[in-house]
């Protein structure tokens, strides 16, 4: 049984999908669905130990040997991202039965959890599999199930977000199946370990430069770098509360895992950072990517809309501590992939408890909340100052780490960057805060009680991981540098 | 009765603590006795007694007493006697008791046997000074006393940095004569000069002195030059550099003092004019010399004590001092007048009067050394005194027009007060041994030679009918209402002017900058609102083709930069 894990993690997701069709209670189905997206989660907390344990998993499907058949590899990367995103689904899903029934129709309750497991499913299979081409079908499968969870969102405007995620996200997945493709066209394989055997010896062929550019802007466009973000801000803004939250908090982070797979695995650091100039362009981007997103978070009218230009910048934060290319820089970016989910899902959380009491996320709307939904403002307000980088937070520990790459790099000017991204991080947090703070509700909604239970809980676990992961990362900071090691960049 | 001996500050120190417990006419009666056991005690004391005491590695000597620091101590107490009695009708506590201390620092100065002893008392004499001024309690001599302690304490600064580097170059802190070289002993001299009103260093006295109580500027005209004069005497006499200086002195003040209105300043200006003689005399350094100049401190406090009651009595009485104000007060105030005329004819150095016996003895010591331009110098002086202190002071405050003032003249204890020094200045001028007798040197002087008297005669026959004739041409300055500024005109309009101009200058720049500096970052605000806005470039829901596009260029650009 054991030995069956890696699939089992991608299988249970998507045999739950269609059973919860049958089932069709939606109480059942919730419940259905917490089940077994806490099985995954079990699964992928078993599977980073035997990882520890005993390094890479190897599982073959069908037990059709690599070539021919499709290769699952779980290695640190793979179980590190896994926990994260099953972790954070079953965390989400414990709010996602109150908050849907404020936010859906009735008649789609069941709908969401069978969209909601077969995206699950498919971010999985992203991560567990070996394959190149099976990277890209799975990637279908979570692209589609959340554009139709995107455009299950009571706002009309969810369906055209919806569709523009569609058309933008299609064409993107044609890029990495271009770039894909190519690569198969080179070497005449799929699976990724072969490939990362064979790409070195074509680092001088044009087609393979062509194949990595078309890759990496698909995936680029996948996880939203600054200037191919249009889709996101509406998109997150417009969904239901629940996928908000758990798309902003896991699928750039499968984006971005996409990115360091191919980037580090697939065709290795030397042709990444020195034949291509990726080091530029991921810096470049990042830089502009966290300034300009933070600069339109603080014009946001929105708070939902506001934090998904702040999802946007942090992304960029990644990117461009990806971009330090040096193994601080790497594990300052697999530090964030943790620590931006924590805060992300538990401030898009938030959101989803003013979103059932207030049934609005516009900042006007937040005024007197900080009276009315103490534990929730209190919430935002920590998640705010995570996302600023406050100390004892989680955000301090990766932006800690990104300055000392950029200064191991020499690089004191992005230092300053990456500081004043922090003060304008301060200033959108404090917009929040000091409207729910300091102004009094004129419209008199004096009648907003606190979230129930069900919200507050999943919120607060997340808080409490961003506080005890602020104060004690010693779980986070050894397993990314293990991962950074077996990336191959760290000595 | 008193068996054991106290060092000349002591009894009022003792006084002015008892003093402090004490109200009405006992403290009247305890601050009498204060120079009387001072006196009596100084009496006492055997000469040879001296005081030591080792702080460190530093050898302290707090009382020392010579010839020289004995005839300071004697008229510090007779000043102290007539300036209590003349203030015995004040019942100001502040006033009291900061007059013992000053009294007492003083005395101190003058009995101290080294440099630091000599500073600590240099401060006393600061601190309890300035409560005098500070006691008009006006506005204007708060901020007079302000500038006078700023004056004091850098003196008193340069006093201790001189010592200091005075001790580490030559292992000794004695306080006797000091070769003038080094900067040691250059930051004493200036020290000293301060507090004895050199030029360009005195603004404090004039400034000050005038805006004090009537009985507080006796004390201060008594003490704080005489024992600067005793320092000099002491630490640098025979420096060449004090003759010209003093003859410096001598000069200046009296177009000053001319055009002055207000008569207790015109008095400072002449109390500055009579130290120049007396440093004058330090600096030729004669045992003639310097018996001329310590006899000349000690007129000199007598009779300008007189002078400075009388103008007190006058302002007492009237509440009035600037000579516009006043006039033909004698028709009331008979006996003022007479005291006020004694001081007149002493400080202008009538025969007969102390002031020229005193003088005198400087005259013939600088002819003797030869110092004929010097001579010349202080004859000049010697008239412009006779001008602005023998004439100006009585005219304009008893004779000339008629003001309608009729005062009475004042309470018989200024009266008294005024008589002392008046009596002493007579007795003096006609038996001059009476004096010469506590000279620090034994010399053989008479002043009453024939040639002394009939210069002197002629220097003040001439003076007067000059001063008549002016008069009556109406070229005499009129008595105007000003404040009038000399040296101090750099620091009190010059300096603020500058200064204000300066802050003008730099809050227009400054102003300037940081409009310029806000306007381009409101610009800079606008523009990044513009983008960033909801609806802006930025943050617009932008067409498919629109992100096409964009994906499309990205692409573009990745491939060129590979490929280059």
């Amino acid at each position: 049984m054991s030995s069956q894990l890696p699939i089992l993690q991608v299988i249970i997701p998507l045999i739950s999908a269609p059973l919860c069709l049958i089932i069709s209670r939606p109480k059942l189905v919730w419940l259905f669905t917490l089940i077994a997206s806490t099985i995954s989660f079990i699964i992928s907390i078993i599977l980073i130990h035997q990882v520890m344990q005993s390094g890479t998993i190897i599982y073959s499907l069908g037990d059709w040997e690599a070539p021919i058949g499709i290769e699952y590899r779980i290695d640190y990367l793979n179980a590190y991202l896994l926990l994260i995103v099953t972790g954070i689904s079953s965390i989400i899903l414990l709010s996602a039965h109150t908050s849907i029934t404020a936010e859906l129709s009735h008649n789609k309750y069941v709908l969401f959890y069978v969209l909601f497991l077969l995206c699950l499913s498919g971010m999985l299979g992203i991560i567990a599999t070996g394959d190149a081409f099976n990277v890209f079908v799975f990637l279908e499968i979570a692209s589609l199930s959340s554009y139709s969870l995107i455009a299950l969102g009571k706002d009309r405007r969810a369906l055209t977000a919806a569709l523009r995620y569609l058309l933008v996200g299609t064409l993107g997945a044609t890029f990495i199946l271009i770039g894909i493709g190519l690569m198969y066209m080179m070497t005449g394989t799929l699976n990724m370990h072969d490939l990362s055997e064979r790409l070195p010896n074509l680092s001088e062929s044009r087609t393979l430069i062509i194949a990595f550019s078309f890759f990496t802007v698909g995936v680029c466009l996948k996880l939203a770098l600054f200037p191919l973000h249009w889709w996101l801000p509406n998109a997150y803004a417009y969904a239901p509360s629940v996928v908000s939250a758990f798309l902003a908090a896991t699928a750039t982070k499968v984006a971005i895992y996409i990115l360091l797979r191919f980037i580090f695995t697939v065709f290795g650091i030397e042709f990444s950072f020195s034949i291509l100039p990726l080091q530029k362009i991921l810096l470049a981007l990042g830089l502009v990517g966290i300034l300009t997103a933070s600069t339109i978070a603080i014009y946001q009218n929105n708070v939902k809309q506001l934090f998904a230009y702040s999802s946007i910048s942090q992304i960029a934060y990644i990117i461009l501590a990806l971009g330090m290319n040096n193994s601080t820089g790497l594990v300052a970016a697999l530090l964030h992939l943790f620590n931006h989910a924590l805060m992300k899902g538990a401030l898009f959380l938030a959101l989803s408890a003013v979103m059932y009491r207030v049934g609005s996320t516009q900042l006007t709307d937040f005024s007197g909340l900080g009276k009315s939904m103490p534990w929730t403002m209190a919430a935002i307000v920590i998640g705010g100052l995570s996302l600023i980088g406050i100390p004892l937070t989680v955000g301090f520990i990766s932006k800690w780490y990104m300055l000392i790459a950029s200064l191991e790099n020499n690089l004191w000017p992005v230092t300053v960057l990456i500081l004043l991204g922090s003060i304008l991080t301060g200033i959108y947090v404090w917009r929040i805060v000091e409207t729910a703070y300091f102004t009094t509700n004129k419209t008199g909604l004096n009648h907003i009680k606190e979230a129930p239970f069900s919200l507050l809980l999943p919120t607060w676990l997340l808080i409490l991981a961003n506080l005890y992961f602020g104060i004690n990362p010693r779980f986070t900071i050894t397993i990314t540098k293990l991962t950074a090691q077996s990336l191959g960049a760290m000595p | 009765m008193l068996i054991f001996e106290l060092p000349p500050f002591a009894p009022f120190l003792i006084i002015a603590f008892i003093v402090l417990f004490t109200r009405g006419r006992v403290s009247s009666a305890l601050m009498l006795m204060a120079p009387i056991w001072g006196a009596f005690n100084l009496w006492q004391i055997n000469p040879q007694t001296v005081w030591q005491i080792t702080l460190f590695e530093l050898q302290l000597n707090p009382f020392r007493i010579d010839k020289l620091s004995l005839i300071f101590g004697y008229i510090f107490h007779l000043a102290a006697f007539f300036s209590i009695i003349y203030a015995l009708h004040v019942r100001d506590r502040v006033q009291q008791i900061s007059c013992l201390i000053y009294t007492a620092a003083a005395l101190g100065a003058v009995f101290v046997g080294d440099l630091l002893s000599l500073f600590i008392c240099w401060e006393f004499m600061a601190l309890s000074s300035v409560f005098l001024i500070w006691s008009r309690r006006s506005q204007k001599s708060f901020f007079s006393g302000l500038r006078y302690i700023v004056y004091q304490f850098i003196s008193g600064l340069l006093l201790l940095i001189g010592t200091l580097l005075y001790w580490h170059k030559n292992g000794s802190i004695e306080f006797s004569h000091i070769e003038f070289q080094g900067l040691g002993a250059t930051l004493i001299f200036i020290a000293f000069g301060i507090k004895c009103a050199f030029p360009m260093l005195h603004t404090w006295l004039t400034d000050a002195y005038p805006e004090a109580t009537p009985s507080g500027t006796v004390f201060l005209s008594a003490l704080t030059t005489k024992v600067a004069v005793y320092a000099l005497a002491r630490s640098f006499a025979g420096s060449e550099l004090l003759i010209y200086i003093g003859a410096i002195m001598t000069c200046f003040p009296i177009f000053y003092a001319v055009i002055e209105n207000d008569l207790r300043r015109v008095l400072a200006y002449s109390l500055i004019n009579q130290v120049g003689f007396m440093v004058v005399g330090i600096g030729i350094g004669t045992e003639l010399a310097l018996n001329g100049a310590v006899s000349h401190a000690f007129n000199d406090v007598l009779f300008k004590g007189l002078l400075f009651m009388s103008m007190g009595a006058v302002m007492h009485m009237t509440g009035r001092i600037n000579g516009s104000d006043l006039g033909a007060l004698y028709k009331t105030m008979p006996k003022t007048t007479v005291l006020c005329l004694i001081g007149a004819a002493s400080i202008s150095a009538f025969p007969l009067f102390n002031g020229f016996v005193s003088k005198s003895m400087v005259m013939t010591s600088v002819l003797n050394q030869e110092y004929y331009g010097i001579w010349l110098a202080l004859l000049f002086a010697s008239a412009g005194v006779f001008h602005h202190a023998g004439i100006k002071i009585p005219y304009f405050a008893f004779f000339g027009k008629d003001s309608g003032l009729r005062a009475e003249d004042p309470p018989l204890n200024m009266l008294i007060a005024m008589l002392i020094p008046a009596a002493l200045c007579l007795a003096i001028g006609i038996y001059p041994n009476i004096l010469y007798q506590f000279l620090p040197y034994s010399h053989d002087y008479s002043p009453y030679d024939q040639s002394h008297v009939l210069a002197q005669t002629q220097l003040l026959f001439f003076a007067a009918l000059a001063f008549v004739w002016l008069n009556i041409k109406g070229i005499y300055p009129a008595e105007l209402h000003s404040t009038n500024l000399d040296f101090d005109w750099f620091y009190r309009r010059l300096l603020p002017s500058l200064w204000s101009t300066l802050i003008n200058k730099i809050f227009f720049v400054d102003r300037f900058v940081r409009q310029v500096v806000l306007n381009r970052l409101r610009l800079i605000l606008l523009i990044i609102k513009r983008f960033h806005r909801p609806n802006g470039i930025f943050s617009n829901a932008q067409t498919i083709s629109n992100m096409t596009l964009s994906i499309v260029i990205i692409l573009a650009c990745y491939l060129a930069l590979s490929f280059i």
